[in-house]
């Protein structure tokens, strides 16, 4: 008898209870629509629209038409893309081997290679890209401009970038795995193949996206390391500061912002490919 | 065979190290040169210390740099930690959803962030300055802030707030006394990885401060004579710092790795 209507209160008083809870995120809803998603939401009508005798707004794909037209964009375009690639290599063929030994060493010492690897990210990053400039001042000032001293810039700001997440996902890996391998016969290479590399392919993902992304967009390495060679970061603030052609910067930043997004797409698939190998084989 | 790997691979790793700290060993070193010239050894002298601290432009920068990022930090791990304990009691649908559009300007490069900002604060004819260059910051720190605390929300027990109401606290105590003390080794990295975001921003900043305002970065990147030995001189300090922030972390937190 008296069980009853406790429960029912006790009902009634949790839903009251956890009603208020929800309303926590109110502030950051506001915050996500205005400063997220209406930006860009402006970002494609400005992209994708004229103003006509400063009155009304027309539907137009002019600023893109514009874009591939003018081959000197492109070019710029696709220099960026192949100057973030090329960078993105090799951070993976120095970050990956790099993760892997720090894996190896002593869990203290494991610490402080992680820390001394991170630690310039810390110290401003156009202070960083000024301090190549000066070692190219150094050694050899000729070099300043090229590809070379671009990817070597880019290769030290965001080498961190590709490290890290291949290290936590090669931090994780049960050493017993390796142990089994090399007991059912694995030699180290198989071991490698078999064992290390399936397991840290989502790290390496990850690190290629968090190198990618940045280096592909960049205006300040190729400001002091390019002698002010125009990328396509360079080439959207200028729409927006010099020539003040909003539409035409917004398409630019959208055109980028696809390309960048099937690329990033096209590495999770070769990550599904490999998931699916790897089914297929077990 | 094991030695011998091993010490290719300390080769390995030395040679890394070398690449990244070569140039911060430069940078230190020049400050530290009595010429103007950033290549050549001219003697050791304090002048560009001196210098810097005299340069009010300078001065100006770095302070904006501390403000806009402590504030920006503050804001953002307030809004984010209570939208993340908000998140984890609304419907799954809703939830991610949520969770989805707030990784846009984390996956996004960041200068469509910043042209999207800019772009807003020009429809709304706001002028451009330090408040909104604080608002961008708000807007891209706090997404890290509750891919950082939300996590670790939900891995907490939700019967937890219940038990604490049930035994009378109010929703509000609830968190408190329930939620904070659990979630709070994640709220801290929050606030490390908001305030580094921050000082280090260059690009949104530059699109959102408008003529007014500046930080060290827009500094740098709007100088227009060459960079003066004094940015050599900041950047010992700010290396100094960094150090020793990093060096007391270790040895506070060095315990657990003994432990191992």
């Amino acid at each position: 008898m008296f069980h009853g209507p406790l429960q029912t209160s006790v009902r009634e008083k949790r839903k009251v209870k956890v009603k208020p809870y929800t309303f926590l995120g109110i502030p950051y809803y506001i915050l996500l629509s205005s400063l997220i998603i209406i930006p860009l939401l402006l970002i494609i009508f400005y992209a994708v629209t004229i103003q006509e005798q400063g009155l009304y707004y027309k539907f137009t794909l002019i600023y893109f038409r514009q874009f591939f037209n003018e081959t000197e964009f492109v070019k710029v375009m696709a220099d960026s893309i192949v100057l973030a690639v090329m960078t993105t290599l090799i951070c993976l063929v120095i970050g990956y081997p790099l993760a892997y030994y720090i894996t190896k060493r002593k869990p203290i010492t494991q610490a402080i290679l992680v820390l001394l690897i991170t630690a310039p990210m810390w110290v401003n990053m156009l202070i960083r890209t000024v301090a190549w400039k000066q070692i190219f001042d150094m050694i050899n000032p000729r070099l300043l401009g090229t590809d070379f001293a671009i990817i070597v810039g880019m290769v030290y700001v965001f080498l961190p970038f590709m490290v890290l997440p291949i290290y936590t996902v090669l931090s994780k890996i049960d050493p017993l795995l390796y142990e089994a391998s090399a007991d059912l016969g694995g030699s180290n290479l198989k071991t490698f193949r078999k064992v290390t590399l399936p397991l840290s392919i989502s790290g390496v993902l990850s690190g290629i996206t968090m190198v990618l992304l940045p280096a592909a967009t960049t205006m300040v390495i190729p400001r002091y390391l390019g002698q002010n060679r125009v990328l396509i970061g360079t080439l959207i603030e200028r729409k927006f500061y010099d020539s003040g052609n909003w539409g035409y910067g917004a398409a630019i930043a959208i055109i980028l912002s696809l390309i960048i997004m099937v690329m990033v797409l096209f590495t999770k698939k070769l990550d599904r490919n490999k998931e699916v190998e790897r089914d297929e084989k077990a | 065979m094991k030695k011998h790997n091993n010490l290719l691979s300390g080769i390995f790793i030395l040679l890394v190290l070398l690449f990244v700290y070569a140039p911060i060993f430069s940078l230190v070193l020049f400050s530290f040169n009595a010429n103007r010239s950033l290549t050549t050894w001219g003697g050791f002298s304090f002048e560009w210390y001196g210098e810097l601290f005299r340069s009010r432009e300078i001065m100006n920068a770095v302070v904006w740099t501390f403000i806009i990022a402590i504030l920006a930090t503050i804001i953002s791990v307030i809004v984010g930690t209570f939208a993340a304990i908000g998140l984890s009691k609304n419907k799954k649908l809703f939830r991610n959803a949520v969770i989805n559009l707030n990784n846009i300007p984390i996956v996004n490069p960041e200068i469509v962030t910043a042209i999207g900002l800019l772009l807003l604060f020009q429809s709304l004819k706001l002028q451009g300055g330090y408040g909104t260059m604080l608002l961008a910051h708000i807007a891209f720190c706090t997404p890290y802030v509750i891919i950082t605390v939300y996590p670790k929300v939900k891995s907490l027990d939700p019967s937890l707030i219940e038990a604490a109401q049930d035994l009378g606290a109010t929703p509000m105590r609830a968190i408190y006394y329930a939620v904070f003390p659990q979630i709070k080794v994640a709220i801290f990295a929050a606030a490390a990885i908001a305030f580094t975001m921050s000082f280090d921003d260059f690009v949104i900043s530059y699109f959102t401060a408008g003529s007014t305002g500046t930080n060290i970065s827009i500094y740098l990147y709007t100088l227009k004579r060459g960079i003066p030995p004094t940015i050599n001189a900041l950047s010992t300090i700010m290396i100094l710092v960094v150090t020793i922030v990093v060096t007391l972390n270790f040895i506070l937190t060095r315990k657990q790795y003994k432990e191992v």
